[in-house]
């Protein structure tokens, strides 16, 4: 069952579209500003890309596909056509697959909607943010609430399936005033919302001010107020956490994510993608080129964009497996840890976090508890050792 | 058959304060001897660890013959023997010593006298040596030779008029140095025609040659083929090999009165051998054997623990292969709760503390973690028993003890009279009791009996920092002094640490608990539950410190692009958690042990 399990949480594709407006101060993801972006010549290698990952894991049947980026609603509808039937050419695709699109909540891009769902995208992943003007400024974003908001209303009159994001633990947010956001973005959800406390990554501008000290964020004690915030209203409107920051009333989970969290297999195309495919001799961490133009002139030149194609050990599959599988309530199936890992979790440090209460076992499976959840970093690393 | 003077040898040490140029003298003399080819010439020729070059110690007495025709035309044998300048080293100092019949006293003509400088030649004035003092760095600036040869006439009592002014490191004067050896430094005397009676200096395993022994012949001849008998422990063996040092090795057919070689004897290990012990012809045997030394005792203990408990066996390999060539240096398994196997090692001082432990570290390639240095405690239970505790793990109940004693030291320090507030400050605070305070040229020297469980704990770098650096310090045992000592047991989330338990005076307990909670609770990363730091005499909670629960370590996003960089940073977690020890439910890192025990309350 180790050995099948990951063809059970489905196959999907991700697809990286690596172009933004602007780059967003808090933003570490792979994007890139251009002016103009030949669009024909990015088809050709993303379609060279799909075929080259067929090739390698033939005759797989896809059950998602996400479209994420950079900012995928900078993409012409006909260009998400051409790679979704590239994608459908190559392998077969699900009945009822979960094809998502992130997308910029601005009203240039709501008009694009149209034109994504007649390309066969039924699900759309709004990057709100905030929903307070000033903040949504300092977080480097170019629209406004309203405009947000008229997005959103957009999006849920043309797709069934629409989920939006939200930064928090923003600098100087306030527990009420997180509590009134977090009720007004409820209020405004279809099925799915994704809740992120901001987090300083390397190489931003948010990284240098904050070093800097420009930039102040919450301390642990008032994260963890926010956090505590955020389990107690989401669950109070029917919207519990099924994943450590995603958020939706019960069957409207991304199923997308699920694939990673889940540690099944999918291909990543597109500059900077990362997939996990499991091959002949076992699991293989792929990555292409980040940059794009490279990434062009690579998969134009060799046939793909990977620069990453390595074979992981039992060791690195069971890390993986933790890392990714714990942070959902559903939690893990420790047998499938045994078959990937090779070795089974350490009871002594098992029975440890259990009567901690960090974790617990339910019908067979072990996982973090509410407890366990905001400190589950180290929940891992403990479990993992 | 009478003993007479050997005109043409020459045997002598050269004493000196660390880095005043003892060694460079000793390359100089080798150089202009002829004992070497220039290419052959590094610094330092006689320290041949690596460590000792590197820190600019000798920790090893080291000897070499050089060839020298004086001004008055006549050939002599020149034996030099290079000997270690710090205290802890002093046993070797003191049999170098005996082997000679003079000294060459190197003073820094800038830094003057040094607590070091004071020590070394009071043991060259008790082992009768002629003393030479010798100027060094008189090309400097700063040099002023004239105030150091006064300083010499007043703090140690000797006729410096005819002190020699050079500089090793340029060369000046060597020659009058080699004339002043000649000339003033008295011959051995010895008889040739007496049964054999040789000094044995030192002896150390050598990988190709096995045990090579460094003699001095008093009285016979030694030769290759003899039969002979070390005198202590009475083991027979037959000389197979026998030479000097130029420095190179080099045969020689047989050794007389005054020569200073070595031998090798198809003895198996450096144990077998006694230093200070008489060698003598198994036929014909010497009288009476020379007096002989004490064995070097250790005075400071400390545990040593592999930081990986997968090294212990590397560890065992290691101290094994060191013990080889260093008998005053003693070691016996032991077990922590928290630390796992190890060793208990006795050393000479901190010094040689650490320098062991650096050469375990590097010519091993070993991570180590080692405990507070502790002192040879007596105890005397109320049964009437007395007890030597090493090892504060094993103290045995209080009700059971009717008193303990603790080692004391004198220890003399020399320093600018700027910093001797802080000195005499430093020395109070570690229940020093002052004996003498005087001047030495601008110099302040005081004598301070002080107990050595103060000196042993971070004592050298406290005064080292106090003083800028410029305090020079030497000490001696004296006595043992009965003490109101309690045993301090370190609590981490209610446990008691082993490695971590200290024998402290109860006056002085508190501040270091206190002292100790606070760094530990730096020093412990949070967990998930919070975790009580406590220190503790017997069920009497002195200090305590609370390591708050983490509250919030999840990383917030985590899709199919970050799971590679998140595994990484698993990976060096993980990696992390190993090098940490285990301790109830809590990891504590090495760092926290080693930060802990070089704190200072």
């Amino acid at each position: 069952m180790g050995s099948t399990a990951h063809r059970d949480s489905g196959f999907g594709v991700y697809v990286h579209w690596p172009f933004c407006t602007s780059k967003c101060p808090y933003c570490d993801f792979n994007s890139h500003v251009r002016q103009k972006v030949d669009e024909g010549r990015f088809v050709a290698a993303y379609r060279a890309e799909i075929a080259h990952r067929a090739r390698l894991a033939p005759g797989r049947r896809v059950t998602s596909i996400f479209f994420g980026g950079g900012t995928p609603s900078l993409m012409q509808p006909q260009t998400v056509a051409a790679i979704l039937d590239e994608i459908a050419a190559n392998w077969s695709l699900a009945k009822g697959a979960e094809i998502t699109l992130e997308a910029n909540p601005t009203s240039v891009e709501a008009e694009r909607f149209r034109g994504y769902k007649a390309a066969g995208v039924n699900r759309i992943s709004l990057g709100v943010q905030a929903l307070n003007d000033a903040d949504l400024k300092a977080l480097g974003r170019l629209h406004s609430v309203e405009e947000a908001m008229a997005a959103v209303a957009t999006a849920a009159s043309i797709f069934e399936r629409v989920s939006f994001d939200l930064i928090y633990a923003r600098p100087g947010q306030a527990p009420w005033a997180w509590r009134a956001e977090l009720e007004a973005a409820l209020a405004r959800a279809t099925e799915h919302l994704s809740l992120y406390q901001l987090t300083i990554e390397p190489d931003t501008l948010f990284e240098r001010l904050h070093k800097a000290g420009k930039l102040k964020v919450p301390s642990q004690e008032a994260a963890r107020a926010l956090w505590d915030i955020t389990q107690e209203i989401t669950t109070k409107h029917g919207f519990p956490a099924y994943e450590i920051s995603n958020h939706a009333r019960p069957g409207a989970e991304s199923r997308h994510n699920l694939v990673y969290w889940r540690y099944g297999e999918y291909a990543g195309v597109g500059p900077g993608a990362h997939g996990r495919m499991v091959m002949a001799k076992g699991r293989r961490a792929q990555a292409t080129e980040r940059h794009p133009e490279m990434w062009l002139t690579t998969v134009e030149g060799e046939g793909h964009g990977l620069i990453e194609d390595e074979l992981l050990s039992e060791e690195e599959q069971g890390d993986e497996f933790l890392l990714m599988g714990l942070r959902l309530t559903e939690g893990i199936d420790p047998d499938r840890f045994r078959a990937l890992a090779g070795r089974a979790l350490d009871p002594a440090r098992v029975q440890s976090l259990i009567s901690d209460g960090m974790v617990e076992r339910v019908r067979g499976r072990l996982r973090v508890t509410a407890a366990g959840f905001p400190v589950l970093d180290s929940v891992v690393a403990d479990l993992a050792a | 058959m009478t003993t007479h003077a050997i005109d043409n040898i020459r045997n002598f040490a050269i004493v000196a304060h660390i880095d005043h140029g003892k060694s460079t003298l000793a390359d100089r003399l080798i150089q202009t001897t002829g004992g070497l080819a220039e290419r052959d010439m590094v610094e330092q020729v006689l320290d041949s660890m690596d460590i000792e070059r590197e820190r600019g110690i000798t920790i090893k007495a080291q000897t070499v013959r050089l060839g020298y025709r004086a001004k008055d035309g006549r050939d002599y044998v020149l034996n030099l023997m290079d000997t270690p300048g710090h205290v802890d080293f002093a046993y070797e100092v003191s049999r170098s010593l005996a082997a000679c019949e003079g000294s060459l006293l190197v003073v820094d003509a800038s830094q003057g006298v040094e607590a070091q400088t004071l020590a070394n030649v009071y043991q060259a004035l008790d082992a009768n040596h002629e003393i030479v003092p010798i100027l060094n760095k008189i090309d400097l600036p700063a040099a002023e030779p004239e105030r150091i040869k006064e300083q010499i006439e007043d703090v140690i009592g000797l006729d410096a008029s005819q002190a020699v002014p050079i500089s090793a490191k340029t060369g000046l004067n060597i020659d009058l140095v080699l004339e002043a050896v000649v000339a003033r430094l008295p011959p051995p005397k010895g008889d040739e025609a007496a049964p054999l009676k040789a000094l044995l200096v030192d002896s150390w395993y050598d990988a190709y040659l096995g045990v090579v022994v460094l003699v001095r012949v008093v009285d016979g001849v030694l030769k290759k083929h003899q039969r002979i008998k070390l005198m202590a422990t009475d083991a027979h063996h037959e000389v197979d090999r026998i030479g000097v040092f130029t420095p190179k090795m080099m045969d020689v057919g047989a050794l007389g009165p005054g020569e200073i070689g070595f031998i090798t004897a198809q003895i198996k290990q450096v144990a077998d051998t006694r230093v200070g012990d008489t060698i003598t012809d198994e036929k014909r045997p010497t009288a009476a054997p020379l007096p002989g030394f004490k064995p070097a005792q250790p005075v400071v203990f400390c545990g040593l623990f592999p930081v990986d408990a997968a090294e212990f066996e590397d560890l065992r390999a290691a101290v094994g292969r060191l013990r080889l060539n260093d008998a005053s240096f003693s070691y016996e398994m032991e077990t922590s709760a928290a630390l796992g196997f190890g060793f208990r090692c006795g050393f000479l001082g901190l010094l040689h503390l650490e320098i062991i432990q650096e050469r375990l570290e590097r010519e091993f390639n070993l991570d180590l973690i080692a405990t507070a240095p502790s002192v040879i405690y007596k105890i005397r239970l109320r049964d009437g028993t007395e007890i030597d505790l090493h090892n504060p793990v094993d103290m045995p109940d209080p009700t059971r003890i009717e008193l303990i004693r603790e080692p004391w030291i004198q220890a003399t320090i020399l320093t600018p009279d700027d910093y001797l507030g802080a000195v005499l400050k430093l020395c109070q605070d570690r229940r020093g009791v002052q004996i003498d305070l005087n001047y030495v040229g601008k110099r302040a020297m005081v004598t301070y009996d002080l107990p050595l469980n103060e000196v042993v704990f971070d004592f050298y770098d406290r005064l080292k920092s106090v003083s800028k650096g410029y305090a020079s310090f030497d000490y001696h045992l004296t006595d043992y002094r009965e003490a109101d000592l309690v045993k301090m047991q370190i609590l981490v989330n209610g446990e008691p640490v082993d490695a971590l338990s200290m024998l402290v005076h109860r006056a002085r307990a508190e501040g270091r608990g206190r002292a100790m909670c606070e760094k530990l609770k730096d020093l412990i990363p949070p967990h998930m539950f919070q975790i009580p730091v406590q220190a503790a005499i017997g069920a009497k909670i002195i200090a305590r410190e609370t390591i708050r629960a983490l509250r919030k370590d999840v990383t917030a996003k985590c899709y199919g692009g970050d799971v590679t960089r998140k595994r990484k940073l698993l990976e060096k977690q993980k990696e992390g958690k190993k090098r940490m020890r285990q301790f109830g439910k809590v990891e504590i890192p090495q760092a926290a042990f080693i930060a802990a025990l070089k704190m200072d309350a």
